[in-house]
Parts: structure tokens; sequence; C-alpha cells
């Protein structure tokens, strides 16, 4: 090993974080560079949210505000479920991570990566989403309020990143949009996000605390003022807890198939 | 060579795919600075063999080690470079993003200019991996093989699909690669690429090293050699005679396999003294080869 490997491998920080720029800058250009990918997972949420969430809610301030939250929640849940769920059945399959994992690619790299680009894509969607909502749907919130909506869509791709990477380890390329879609739109149904879940047969609402949107969606729905009045915290753990269990087990299924 | 300058080796080392066993128990090694080219017909363990090495899979049984580290390390795969035979690389990146992408993964990467001139990418730096050719997505992958100065390439089918121009300049810079030191492993369907570039070759067949030594010591294990000549003879009189292993006639031409050609050409010249265009050649690597891979069947 020559001197300057030496002298970089001592310093392991200093020298990853280029790597994990450059990684995350390449996924951007990647995606953005494939608008077929982009554009269908920035302008799905809203046009639910045009069409079922201003629509056909006509002057309710309630169901406006209540709407708002569920669906910057439902805006969150796209793109890192695409993102991870299909690109890695991709990559995994068409040999592309295999060669960038020999390559040496440190793993944390790739992960980042695609959790940066699902954030960034939250974020966006959930701009638009306020932006109709304040324009169109005469939701009024104080700055506090949009802020932590928009802290909760962004820091909120982690469980559905984690799902998606776990479907991504797993399911084979052809097969993973189609079961993201299965998972996607139901659990968004489940979780009350197009309506109330009080509106919903009972048993329903009784599952629903098995969804990671669900949870979600009741942090948001507390920020609006329309929460069930539990506690924050165990929300907060279950969505943590959630994401830490996808990524242990999709590490274990990555890793043995190489 | 000595056991010092083993770089990669695989010690009884046996893979299944469930029912399936792609290898058996197989010992390879590969040493500083040979070109080690493992030949086989399909299906017979070569890109598993690669894989075990790369530490993409782990062995069933034996020991797949890099450098003496386990080829899943971080410290072993900073010192590798590979081509894989199917690696869907983002189409939607240039070569030039592609190549910066990969130098960031190594602590000291070779510099652009050279990687650019080894691999014969100048042209395409600026283009999008998607646009490119069959021919041209290998020569950038190829580039990105070499962007961390491997000790050990692992090239799995490198040619296919290049044109003769861009397969002499990789032939060139994997011989150049080599006297400098590195090691280099590759599969290849084209039995001339082993012969133009193989130190050594290990033929797998069935999951097991059939046959391993130097292109010249696999030619001589089979003494066949082939007539050929323009003659009136009947290929089925000729088929006859004691030393004729096969006859083939292609027109005006009669093709004679044997491993005694001193006396069959006697007969030949004896029965027809017609005949022209006589030819003896000894059998390349490729006569070997079946020969060999039927032995083993």
């Amino acid at each position: 090993m020559n001197t300057a490997a030496i002298a970089v491998d001592t310093n392991p920080a200093r020298r990853a974080l280029p790597v994990y720029l450059l990684e995350a800058k390449y996924e951007f250009l990647r995606v953005l560079r494939n608008p077929s990918f982009a554009i269908p997972s920035l302008l799905f949420p809203p046009l639910f949210y045009l069409l079922f969430g201003l629509l056909l809610n006509r002057g309710s301030a309630n169901a406006a505000h209540y709407l708002f939250a569920t669906y910057s929640v439902f805006g969150v849940m796209a793109p890192s479920l695409f993102g991870f769920g299909v690109g890695v059945a991709i990559e995994r399959e068409r040999g592309w991570l295999a060669l960038k994992r020999v390559a040496p690619m440190p793993p944390g790299a790739y992960l980042l990566a695609k959790m940066a680009m699902a954030a960034l894509f939250a974020l966006i969607i959930y701009l638009v989403l306020a932006a109709m909502a304040h324009f169109l749907g005469r939701v009024q919130l104080a700055a506090g309020q949009w802020l932590t909506l928009g802290i909760i869509a962004v820091l909120g791709v982690l469980p559905f990143c984690g799902l998606g990477l776990l479907i991504g380890s797993r399911v084979n390329a052809s097969a993973a949009p189609a079961l993201v879609n299965l998972i996607y739109l139901p659990m968004a149904f489940l979780s009350g996000l197009w309506m109330p879940l009080s509106l919903l047969p009972a048993l329903i609402g009784q599952l629903a605390p098995l969804w990671p949107s669900y949870h979600l969606a009741q942090l948001a729905l507390s920020v609006v003022g329309h929460g069930d009045g539990s506690a924050t915290l165990p929300h907060v753990a279950v969505t943590l807890a959630f994401t830490a269990m996808c990524f242990a087990l999709a590490r274990r299924w990555l890793a043995r198939t190489g | 060579m000595t056991a010092s300058d083993v770089v990669a080796s695989l010690a009884a080392v046996s893979k299944k795919y469930g029912e399936l066993i792609a290898l058996d128990a197989i010992d390879l090694h590969v040493h500083r600075g040979e070109v080690l080219a493992l030949l086989g017909p399909n299906g017979a363990g070569k890109t598993t063999a690669i894989s075990l090495l790369l530490g993409l899979f782990d062995p069933d049984g034996g020991k797949a080690s890099l450098f003496g580290l386990a080829p899943k390390t971080l410290a072993a795969r900073r010192r590798i470079g590979a081509m894989l035979q199917t690696a869907a690389v983002p189409e939607t990146l240039t070569v030039g993003e592609l190549i910066r992408l990969f130098r960031s993964y190594y602590p000291a990467p070779r510099t652009v200019a050279d990687i650019v001139e080894l691999a014969g990418v100048a042209d395409l730096l600026k283009r999008r991996y998607g646009e490119l050719s069959g021919g041209q997505q290998r020569r950038a992958q190829f580039a990105l093989a070499l962007a961390g100065k491997a000790q050990i390439l692992f090239l799995d089918e490198p040619t296919t699909g290049l044109d003769i121009e861009a397969r002499e300049t990789m032939w060139k810079t994997i011989r150049m690669l080599a006297r400098e030191g590195c090691a280099i492993v590759l599969t290849t369907h084209y039995l001339e690429e082993a012969e133009a570039l193989a130190d050594r070759v290990s033929v797998l067949a069935g999951g097991r090293v059939v046959a391993a030594g130097s292109v010249a010591h696999l030619r001589a294990r089979i003494a066949q050699r082939r007539i050929r000549c323009l003659s009136r003879l009947d290929e089925r009189t000729v088929a006859q005679w004691p030393e004729v292993r096969g006859v083939a006639r292609t027109g005006d031409h009669i093709e004679i396999v044997t491993d005694a050609a001193e006396a069959v050409v006697r007969q030949l010249l004896f029965e027809d003294t017609d005949l022209s265009e006589l030819e003896v050649k000894r059998a390349g690597l490729a006569e070997a080869f079946i020969e060999i891979t039927r032995e083993a069947a």
C-alpha cells in the first residue's frame, strides 16, 4: 500500500465526505434526467390532493386542514417507496449494485444518496401541496405549523425508505412496481390519509396502528389540531423502530445476495 | 512463482445453487503479474468462480481469498477492479461522470487522463451511457474497472461486442498492466483471446478444473493435427485409414484430423498423385479445448 492510501485511511471521515456528496449528486442527476420517473412521482400526490382534497371538499375548513395534513404524509410515500423499492430492485437484479460494491462504494453512500433523493422529492411535493392548500384550499396555519409539517414530510421518508428497501432487496425488478403500488395505495387508504378513520369501518381503525403511515399522519394531524389526543412520543418511537427494523432486515438480505 | 506471489485464490471451493452444483471443490490460484484465462462451456462455473473471488457470494465449502483477506472486506476490494458480465450502468449518466464516481471509491485512484488513455474512451467522456453501442458500453465498463489502480483485475468476457480496433486497445492495455505486475483473470468465449493474452489457462467443465497450464502445455496435451488439401479421394475411403480420426469435405477440399500426420500424408500422396494445396496444421487451442471438455464430460 502506498503512503497516500495510508495517510487517507487514518482519516476516514475526511475521505468519505466527497464520496457521499458525489454519490448523492449523481443520484440526483440520474433521476432528474429520467423524467419518466421524476414527473409522475412529483405530480401524483398534488393531483390526488387537487381532486379529492380540494375539488370534492366544498367549504369545510376542518376538512381542509385535516386533508392537507394527511396528504402531506401521502406525498412523502411515493418517492421513497418507488425510489427504494423499484430503484434498488432494478440496480440489484441488473448488476449495477454488485459492480459498485465490488468497486468498493461505501455501502452507506448508496443508501444515503437514495434517502437524500427521496427527502428532496418529499420536500418539493410538500411545498407544492402547501401552496395549493394555502391558495386554493384556504388553509390558514401559523409559520411554525407550516414548518413543522414540512419537517415531518422530509423526515417522514425514513420508514418508507426502509419499507421500499425491504421490497427492493427481495423482489425482482419486474414485480417491484406492482408490489409497491399494492402496498402504497391501500396503506394510504387504511391509514386514513384520504378520509378520516372515523368515517371508515371500525376494524380499519383498529388495524391502522400497524401501518407506519398512520403514525406519521397522527403526528401531522396533531400539528394542525386534529390529533386524536394521543401522545406524540409513541408515534415517533414506532416510526423509528419500524425504520430500524426494515434497514436491519434489508441489510441482512442484501449481504446474502452479494 | 512462489506462494507469496498469490494474490487471489479459491481453495477447495464449492458452490451450489439449489440442487445444481456450480463449483465442485475447485482450486484456483492467481499470481502477481499473470494473465489467467478461465475457459469452459456455458454453465461450467466461470462466472461463479469470479463472483466468489469478488465476494459477491459466499462459498458453501472451502475458502476464497484476495491478498489473504476475505473478498468481502473493504481493504481487499480497494485493490481490485472488475468488469462484470451483466452490469446495467445508469443510462442517464455520462461516461465522464461515471469515471469520476468510481474514482471517488478508491483512496488512491488512477488519474482520469490515465483511465481515458488505457481504456480508449476519450471519444465517449461526454456521452451518456445509454446512447452508447454495446461495444462502447464495454469500453466504458473497462474504464470503470481501471479507476482504482487495481492489483488484480477480473474481466468477465471483456471483449464481447467490441470491434477489432477496440479489442486491440484492450489487449494492449491488459498486456501492459500485466507487465507492471497487475494480475488479470479473464473469462472468454474467444479462444484466440486466451491464446493471445493468457500466461495460464484453466479449463472448467461441470464445476471442476479439468485442465490447467500454459497455452502451449494444453495444446501439447493432444497430438492432433489437421491436414487440408485439394483431392479427388473419396472421404469415406480416407475415413477407413487406421490413423484417421475424422474427415470432412468442403467443396473440392478435404480436411482430415489425425494423430499421425506424417503417415497419413504419405498415404495421401501415394493414392492421389494430383493432390495439391497440402497444408498440415497443429491443433489450436480450440481443438484442445473441445478435446479436453469432451474427455471431462
